[in-house]
């Protein structure tokens, strides 16, 4: 599902964010990417979706090399990738609903056929109540639900998370994290950056861990 | 096909609501555009009236030669022959002096004044027309007139007519160029206006490329935008000629009916009108096209 051999990426000015990166994760994963703030995780997570190129080695996510998309395809490619940013990126300018129906706009499908599946996906994170709110009166751990139902509203095969807990309180954490299994157990492939190791250890899943652009550990905690 | 005109209504229907939402500054530039629109609409609207009533004036060139006022009717029976041996007239009318005076006598509150003078002041006449009307024919043609003997002198009666033509043209001219500097300002005004558009949608238009919108799904309500604000301008634009050309004609139509003659300006023929609407929503597009590609590529998530 997606794959990196040999990815390095240096940033303009010389700052060298990945070193010889390489791993594969098949579809329907669940892996964590470990590793202190700086280590590179972001990097590595925004090479995924073309938000940055890799300098060198190649990203392949379904069969595609990433690296070398035409401009023009790496819409088609977000759209088959869910993604979970740490500040969310959701627009307070229109409501809950809205915000989830924003991706499904982009294909032109019926309006009523658009506002079903939005509503299937805020009730997934358990918004379906507050679909009429503004962000802006939401939790922060509502508003990261939020965010997770707009990148799964299109029903992506992989989703991509980058500290999806970072500043929640436990509950609202284990939450989110509830949701993330869920929808693995469903076949989605997950791949979740997070700094917290104790949330790591107790799912006992797949863990990639950085350190200063290097891929320097892997395997299962416990 | 059902999907893409969907994209489009959307498209159009987010445009209609920028636009509601911009309310005063909408409106502003709207008037900008329409003030900037109507004054080359509005010179194009003058200058076709003006060209319907020299139409209406006899345009085909007359020459008129009068003998001098001592001239016997001899002198003019010699002109006469000369005339109708001349190969370049196409047709010859003599007015002798006597008709002349009959015919001023009928003109009205001009019977008194002819009878004051006591003796006829009218020459002996001729009136013809040229086979050949270009200019410098019907020049030539009045300069070997003017030689004749006792004629004392020769009008080419187009010649008004042919400098209201000319002068007609200049202003034709003047205005096309008019028209092509303010179509210049009426597309950095849309691109200034979706510029700033664009600026204030950045959040908006980041996300969008980040969950995965087409440059052209994000473009497309900024080209309506464009498009709807040069609509705007150009009816806003018809509005100030059709009312400019309202309070001129109750001026115009009294001073020429004083004149004896009935003359209106007329508002812009239905081809023109759609021609003004299209030409300014042309340009708004255009302007929207311009932002776009401009400003459009330098917003990218990172």
């Amino acid at each position: 599902m997606i794959s990196f051999s040999a990815v390095s990426k240096r940033y303009p000015g010389g700052q060298e964010a990945l070193k010889g990166i390489s791993f594969t994760i098949d579809a329907g994963a669940l892996v964590f990417l470990t590793g202190h703030s700086g280590a590179g995780k972001s990097t590595l997570l925004k090479l995924v979706p073309a938000i940055e190129r890799p300098t060198s080695g190649s990203v392949i996510v379904n069969g595609q090399n990433v690296g070398a998309l035409k401009h023009a395809a790496i819409p088609v490619l977000r759209r088959n990738l869910g993604l979970v940013f740490q500040d969310q990126k959701l627009l307070y300018d229109r409501s809950v609903f809205d915000n989830v129906m924003l991706p499904l706009s982009f294909t032109g499908q019926p309006r009523r056929e658009a506002a079903r599946r939005a509503r299937a996906a805020l009730d997934k994170v358990g918004l379906l109540k507050r679909e009429r709110s503004n962000p802006i009166q939401l939790s922060g751990g509502e508003q990261q639900r939020l965010a997770i139902a707009r990148a799964v509203v299109n029903r992506p095969a992989a989703l991509i998370a980058d500290e999806p807990t970072a500043n929640l309180d436990a509950e609202s954490a284990s939450e989110i994290l509830d949701i993330f299994i869920a929808f693995n157990q469903v076949g989605v492939t997950l791949l979740i950056a997070t700094h917290d190791q104790g949330l790591v250890e107790r799912y006992g899943r797949r863990v990639l861990h950085l350190a200063d652009g290097r891929l320097v550990g892997e395997g299962t905690p416990g | 096909m059902i999907g893409w005109l969907r994209q489009h209504w959307q498209a159009l229907r987010a445009a209609l609501a920028k636009l509601a939402g911009q309310k005063s500054a909408g409106l502003a530039s709207a008037l900008v555009i329409g003030v900037a629109v109507s004054l080359p609409a509005g010179g194009y609207a003058l200058l076709e009236s003006l060209r319907e009533m020299t139409g209406r004036l006899a345009l085909d060139p007359q020459l008129s030669v009068f003998m001098g006022l001592e001239a016997k009717r001899a002198d003019a029976d010699a002109v006469s022959a000369r005339l109708k041996a001349d190969a370049r007239i196409a047709q010859l009318r003599f007015v002798p002096k006597e008709a002349a005076l009959t015919e001023l006598k009928a003109t009205e509150g001009l019977a008194e004044v002819v009878a004051a003078l006591g003796r006829n002041p009218l020459p002996d006449a001729f009136v013809l027309r040229a086979r050949d009307t270009r200019a410098e024919t019907l020049d030539a043609l009045a300069t070997d007139l003017r030689a004749l003997p006792a004629v004392a002198h020769v009008q080419v009666d187009a010649a008004w007519a042919r400098r209201l033509a000319a002068l007609a043209g200049l202003g034709r001219t003047a205005l096309l160029l008019l028209a092509a500097l303010l179509a210049f300002g009426l597309v950095a005004i849309t691109f200034n206006t979706i510029r700033l558009q664009i600026l204030t949608q950045r959040d908006e238009i980041e996300v969008s490329k980040l969950i995965g919108a087409t440059d052209s799904f994000i473009g497309r309500p900024f080209f309506y935008l464009g498009l709807l604000q040069g609509l705007a301008g150009g009816t806003v634009a018809l509005a100030i000629v059709w009312g400019g050309l309202a309070l001129l004609n109750a001026q115009v139509h009294a001073l020429a009916e004083s004149y004896g003659f009935e003359f209106r300006f007329a508002f812009l023929p239905p081809q023109d009108t759609l021609a003004v609407l299209l030409f300014a929503g042309l340009l708004g597009w255009l302007g929207a096209f311009m932002s776009v590609s401009r400003y459009l590529r330098e917003i990218e998530p990172k």
